[in-house]
């Protein structure tokens, strides 16, 4: 039985998270819950409980379109800066001497430091028709006309890979360099190779780092406005782009809620395929 | 002197200083970034002793949102989208001006806009600036014979090489000019004509881009045409790179125009209204018309007087009559045409 007092002193430490889940999540998500339940009436605010903004948005084919392109993108990203930020992640844990990691680190994440908006621009100049990439492939012959790489699905891919491979590689450095060095040597013991080690051992003991990240990554990718708008070109709609365009001039924030929503549907839907490996702790 | 008394001696003179900081009056601005530049507003800062606060934003729906959630007295002078003034004095937002006592016999005749800044009699908001949104092109890249027929515009002979201003009303009049409808003749019934031609415009279309970034691309040699563009987009690079110039073809273009007025409630009503007179002063005029962030055309044609030439010739001042009168207003779209349009544009985008 727990005495009173201790009771009282367990609500103290769990009342700051408590009371900032509270104000910054719990609230505000009651309040965009109420809000696509309200209706425009012109330009007046009904509130009320009304589903016609999920009815309408079920009409709308450019939302639908907008939601396949945003799992397209935000898949895509996923996967490659995985792909990408393993690698990175094992040659800083395993490769780099101790004394050397923080530094490695530290350059990895240097692009954190300078503005999303900044990075997205300066990307955008890389990609031009006249930018480096253009230009280096030119000058050593292997393209004779520049490339359409910029305002494309491949620059905002391009633009999002390089800020979630920095992400990533931090989520799963932190679980590799916590691996004891005794499981690959048993492993080695025991006859397996270097593929086989990683394979059923290395790999499965740092799926929750790859898994945490993933899905950091899409949670912030899926929601992300600035990388579409200004590498993809606007070229293709995501969701968020669709949630803007309702607030710029009509400030239809009913729908914009409902759209939003929406968009917390789908990525309550990737948590729940990822839970299962989820573990924070291990980070 | 010892410790003490230094220290006596400099927390007085600090409080009396941050106490004239204080008493001094307080203006709050929620402008457009052309109002941002220090070159407009520090004049009339000196000239009046006063601080103006200014904020900027972008979307007639996020500043009308602002000001709905912020208490009386808050703000005090808006600037806003001509054909949106009549939603913000809906709101309430608005307070009226004193008409008399503003310059409108000096402005060019077609911008001085009774019926979008006066309601019921009352004026509650005076044009500032205008320009249009029309063709900017590369004259080196492009020919120019070319950018005077919209249908030559986005014709295949410049697949991949325009970007679209992203912002619906001004592009879909300029679909509906290219099919000889007037902005003002836009309806449920003729949507589906602007749609063929948007998804046309679309399809020939490398990106569909805000302010910065269709300069940049216009700049970079990303793309060579920018529908939707205009003084606005190519005056700031014009001594850096004249090739960039724009044109208003033979079918004309769309113009708009901001307007300017005194927030209901303002704290400062009197200051409030020395703003706006400041501004549409012939030399408010002359610095916004000429502002860091865009460029375009004073409404008061007195600021001619306080341009040079160079800047008359980037303006195009001599034109002005004639652009005047080959071009039409935004479209002005009651609410469930807007949620149309708006929809039209988006399925366009996500084709």
């Amino acid at each position: 039985m727990i005495a009173t007092g201790q009771r009282a002193k367990g609500w103290g430490f769990v009342a700051p998270a408590l009371i900032w889940t509270l104000a910054f999540f719990i609230v505000p998500f009651i309040v965009m819950g109420a809000m696509s339940l309200a209706t425009l009436d012109g330009r007046n605010l009904i509130w009320g409980v009304s589903f016609d903004n999920y009815a309408s948005l079920a009409e709308r084919r450019f939302l639908w379109r907008a939601i396949v392109v945003s799992l397209e993108i935000t898949v895509t990203v996923t996967v490659v800066s995985v792909l990408l930020a393993y690698p990175l992640a094992w040659i800083i844990a395993f490769n780099v001497p101790a004394r050397w990691q923080r530094l490695a680190l530290l350059l990895a994440i240097l692009p954190f430091w300078t503005s999303y908006v900044v990075r997205s621009y300066a990307w955008l100049l890389v990609l031009a028709r006249e930018g480096v990439v253009n230009q280096t492939l030119m000058t050593i012959g292997l393209i004779a006309e520049p490339l359409t790489l910029a305002n494309t699905r491949f620059a905002t891919v391009t633009g999002f890979v390089h800020f979630f491979v920095m992400l990533l590689t931090l989520t799963i450095y932190a679980n590799l360099v916590q691996l004891s060095p005794n499981y690959r040597r048993a492993a080695q013991d025991l006859g397996a190779n270097a593929f086989q080690t990683f394979r059923h051992v290395i790999l499965p003991l740092t799926l929750p780092g790859i898994v945490t990240g993933a899905f950091l990554t899409f949670v912030l990718c899926i929601g992300d406005y600035v990388t579409p708008q200004i590498l993809g070109g606007n070229t293709e709609l995501t969701v968020p782009q669709v949630i803007m365009v309702q607030l710029g001039r009509r400030a239809d924030f009913p729908l914009a809620a409902a759209l939003a929503i929406v968009l917390m549907g789908i990525v309550t839907l990737a948590y729940l395929a990822a839970a299962r490996w989820l573990r924070l702790d291990r980070l | 002197m010892n410790r003490l008394t230094s220290t006596l001696l400099a927390t007085t003179v600090l409080t009396s200083v941050a106490g004239a900081a204080a008493a001094q009056d307080q203006l709050n601005a929620l402008v457009w970034c052309d109002h941002m530049d220090p070159e407009l507003i520090a004049p009339f800062e000196a000239a009046h002793n006063v601080t103006v606060n200014l904020r900027e934003y972008e979307g007639t729906g996020a500043a009308l949102a602002l000001l709905e959630q912020s208490r009386p007295g808050d703000w005090d002078v808006l600037v806003i989208d001509g054909i949106d003034v009549f939603r913000a004095v809906e709101a309430g937002i608005l307070a009226p001006l004193p008409a008399d006592e503003l310059p409108t016999a000096d402005f060019f005749p077609e911008v001085v806009m009774d019926e979008v800044n006066t309601i019921d009699g009352v004026t509650y908001a005076v044009t500032e600036k205008f320009g249009y949104n029309t063709i900017s092109y590369n004259s080196a890249n492009v020919d120019p014979a070319d950018m005077e027929t919209l249908a030559t515009v986005w014709s295949e002979k410049y697949d991949g090489r325009i970007s679209i201003y992203d912002y619906y009303l001004p592009v879909m009049g300029l679909a509906a000019l290219s099919e000889g409808i007037a902005t003002a003749d836009i309806s449920a019934d003729n949507l589906d004509a602007l749609g063929g031609v948007m998804t046309t415009m679309r399809s020939r279309a490398a990106s569909v881009a805000g302010v910065v970034a269709a300069q940049t691309a216009l700049a970079t040699g990303e793309v060579d045409i920018v529908v939707g563009g205009g003084e606005w987009l190519t005056a700031v690079l014009a001594a850096e790179q004249p090739e960039l110039t724009w044109t208003i073809p033979s079918e004309g273009a769309v113009r708009w125009t901001q307007s300017l007025g005194v927030v209901e409630g303002s704290a400062n009503p009197e200051l409030a209204l020395e703003f706006v007179k400041y501004i549409v002063s012939p030399e408010g005029q002359a610095r916004l018309a000429t502002s860091s962030c865009f460029w375009g055309m004073p409404a008061n044609a007195a600021a001619g007087d306080f341009l040079s030439d160079e800047q008359k010739a980037v303006l195009r001042w001599d034109d002005q009559p004639d652009y005047l009168a080959r071009t039409q207003l935004y479209p002005a779209p009651d609410d469930a045409l807007d949620v149309a349009m708006q929809d039209l544009w988006l399925d366009t985008l996500a084709q």
